[in-house]
């Protein structure tokens, strides 16, 4: 073993491996990096005389705990690092579409027709489709889902069948997109319209692939995640405040009226506005359902406000933008870029809506 | 001991959760208007014993009760509307629940649910509920203040309130006194004695002293098995029938 080392009296500076081993002085501390990597200070050593431990700090950092703090502070930074990556392309993307769209973007932009397959006027038609088909898909999603997810959350009893419809929700929320469109190809359109068109006995009018086709498909699709976020937001609700009106003679849907709805609100309606976001950038699942490239809509008056009747099809952005961009040779780039801004600034609308609503009532959270 | 017709009477009860046993063969009686004070370690089924009594054992998965309990005579396993039988059993748990609505409403939950709206019934019914629980005089001046902002005590103080806003018939207390202070803990202690004339009292309490100023009679519960059930000054006495009762309450029960 090395004789002990003259150790200053001042505390070392924090960075400076070689003077830990003053930190060995006294028996508490060497209890304390009992098992600590040694080797690595350079020396290890036995306790020096009594009368040199006496100056030393016993809540200095030993060893140990020093390799620990490096450690964690070069965790912080590469997780810091992952999170600039993270950042770096987003950043770029949204800067890049924002510039070339910036020409464009007006005004007369948002609430002029598309003109001679999407090279010249606006963008009023596809968005209004969108709007459309988003409303008509939260029309069916969030009363089924959230119904859904209340029984399963709050009425079933834990067993087999809870379990198998638990994974099979989960499973339906990884199908993909497309998927779902075919599902509604064969389920809507081909079967659901003629049985309607059938039963109300309609000869000329029928109702063709539409908005009313796409917006179940799309409600099929956001089904899942409705009913997963609702159930974790019910979940949030303390079982006591259950218990409590239980044991006041409540029945179980005075208790989810009076309690548990009120105070997951804002996770519920956070999982509705997340799917609304999806419902308008989807092009696959409403591909075959309702969907068409171009449709003329009126340029003005109410017909405008209102352009699409639920069993003709539609326009929508995210279907008018996939045709601009790879189908229509010599389109300007502007209007590819404008129609691309215009679709994901409507999502990030509806985002920071979300969020903002969310923080609103977080704050008026009861407990 | 007993009148002809006891208030609540367990006969044979077992209770079960899943495969394991929590309660073994309990049988006693309550005389209307008594107050029966059931002490016994942790884990001992006090807990389950009342989950029975007003059946809130339904609300637990895989749980389960044989035998009977009777309410007046009439078994609670038959009860036609068991949210019926529930408002007519008082029931505070240990851990204060104050839900998350303001102090008022925390009152007049019960009674709302049972369609009183007149402003001046629930007035009433808030006053001498919180009265009664000894929380009057520390709220009164904010009672549209959320129940949840409370102190543990407080809270307490107000899941009795809660249930008393029916006027229950039976009141079962699950160590009410656990997040109380000694000095209120006696005023409430001086409220059930007033209580005690018109409402039966079931008192689950790890304060062996507490039962000893409350009950009327003692059940001694170790292990989901009744091991005594004697008149309170029987067991708090130098002989009490059952040996390991007298460890108890003396703390040297091993």
């Amino acid at each position: 073993m090395n004789p002990p080392p003259q150790t200053p009296a001042q505390r070392p500076a924090p960075r400076d491996p070689a003077p830990e081993t003053d930190v060995l002085g006294t028996p508490e501390t060497r209890l304390r990096t009992a098992g600590a990597p040694l080797g690595s200070t350079g020396a290890s050593v036995p306790a020096p005389a009594a009368g040199v431990a006496g100056a030393d700090n016993p809540f200095a950092a030993t060893p140990f705990e020093r390799t620990k703090r490096r450690r964690l502070k070069w965790n912080r930074w590469m997780m810091f690092g992952f999170c600039i990556i993270l950042i770096v392309p987003l950043v770029a993307i949204l800067a890049d579409i924002f510039i070339k769209a910036a020409p464009v973007l007006s005004l007369d932009y948002l609430w002029a027709n598309p003109e001679n397959k999407g090279k010249g006027g606006g963008i009023w038609a596809p968005l209004v489709g969108t709007f459309y088909l988003v409303i008509g898909s939260l029309f069916f999603v969030a009363p089924i889902g959230i119904l859904a997810a209340i029984y399963l959350n709050e009425y079933a009893k834990e067993g087999w069948l809870n379990r198998t419809i638990g994974i099979t929700v989960t499973s339906l929320a990884g199908v993909p997109s497309i998927v779902h469109g075919l599902f509604g190809l064969g389920a809507f359109v081909l079967t659901m319209l003629p049985a309607i068109n059938g039963a109300l006995g309609l000869t000329s009018h029928k109702l063709e692939a539409g908005l009313l086709t796409a917006s179940l498909t799309i409600a099929v699709m956001n089904l899942p995640v409705v009913i997963t976020s609702t159930r974790e937001a019910l979940g949030a609700v303390p079982q006591a405040f259950r218990e409590a009106c239980w044991n006041l003679g409540a029945t179980r849907w005075q208790t989810i009226r009076t309690i548990v709805l009120p105070n997951s609100f804002s996770g519920i309606l956070t999982g509705i506005i997340l799917v609304v976001s999806r419902a308008a950038g989807e092009t696959a699942p409403i591909l075959f359902t309702g969907v068409t490239f171009f449709k003329f809509v009126a340029d003005e008056g109410l017909a405008k406000i209102f352009p699409y009747h639920p069993g003709e099809p539609f326009m929508a952005m995210s279907m008018h933008l996939n045709i601009i961009s790879n189908q229509i040779s010599r389109l300007p780039e502007n209007m590819k870029y404008g129609s691309a801004a215009v679709l994901i600034a409507l999502i990030l609308f509806i985002n920071s809506f979300a969020i903002v609503l969310r923080v609103w009532l977080r704050g008026r959270k009861r407990w | 001991m007993t009148q002809a017709q006891p208030h609540l009477e367990f006969r044979r009860v077992s209770a079960f959760y899943g495969e394991k046993q929590v309660l073994n063969n309990v049988s006693f009686t309550v005389p209307r208007h008594g107050v029966i004070g059931i002490i016994g370690p942790a884990n001992s089924g006090k807990t389950t014993l009342l989950k029975t009594i007003n059946r809130t054992l339904d609300f637990i998965t895989g749980a389960r009760f044989t035998g009977e309990v009777l309410l007046n005579g009439d078994s609670v396993a038959a009860a036609p509307d068991p949210n019926a039988l529930r408002r007519r059993i008082g029931m505070v748990f240990p851990l204060p629940v104050g839900l998350p609505l303001t102090i008022y409403e925390n009152v007049v939950y019960a009674p709302r649910r049972q369609g009183v709206t007149a402003k001046a019934a629930l007035d009433e019914i808030v006053e001498q509920c919180l009265r009664q629980a000894v929380l009057w005089d520390e709220v009164k001046d904010r009672l549209d203040m959320l129940g949840t902002r409370l102190s543990g005590g407080q809270q307490q103080r107000l899941t009795l309130a809660r249930a008393l806003s029916l006027s229950p018939e039976i009141l079962c207390l699950d160590e009410f006194s656990i997040a109380i202070d000694p000095v209120t803990t006696m005023r409430i202690e001086d409220v059930l004695k007033e209580l005690r004339k018109t409402v039966t009292i079931v008192l689950v309490t790890n304060l062996v002293q507490q039962a000893r100023r409350l009950a009327s009679e003692v059940l001694f519960l170790w292990r989901g098995e009744v091991i005594e059930h004697s008149p309170a000054d029987v067991v708090f006495s130098e002989t009490p029938k059952d040996r390991r009762t007298y460890d108890y309450v003396n703390g040297i029960f091993g």
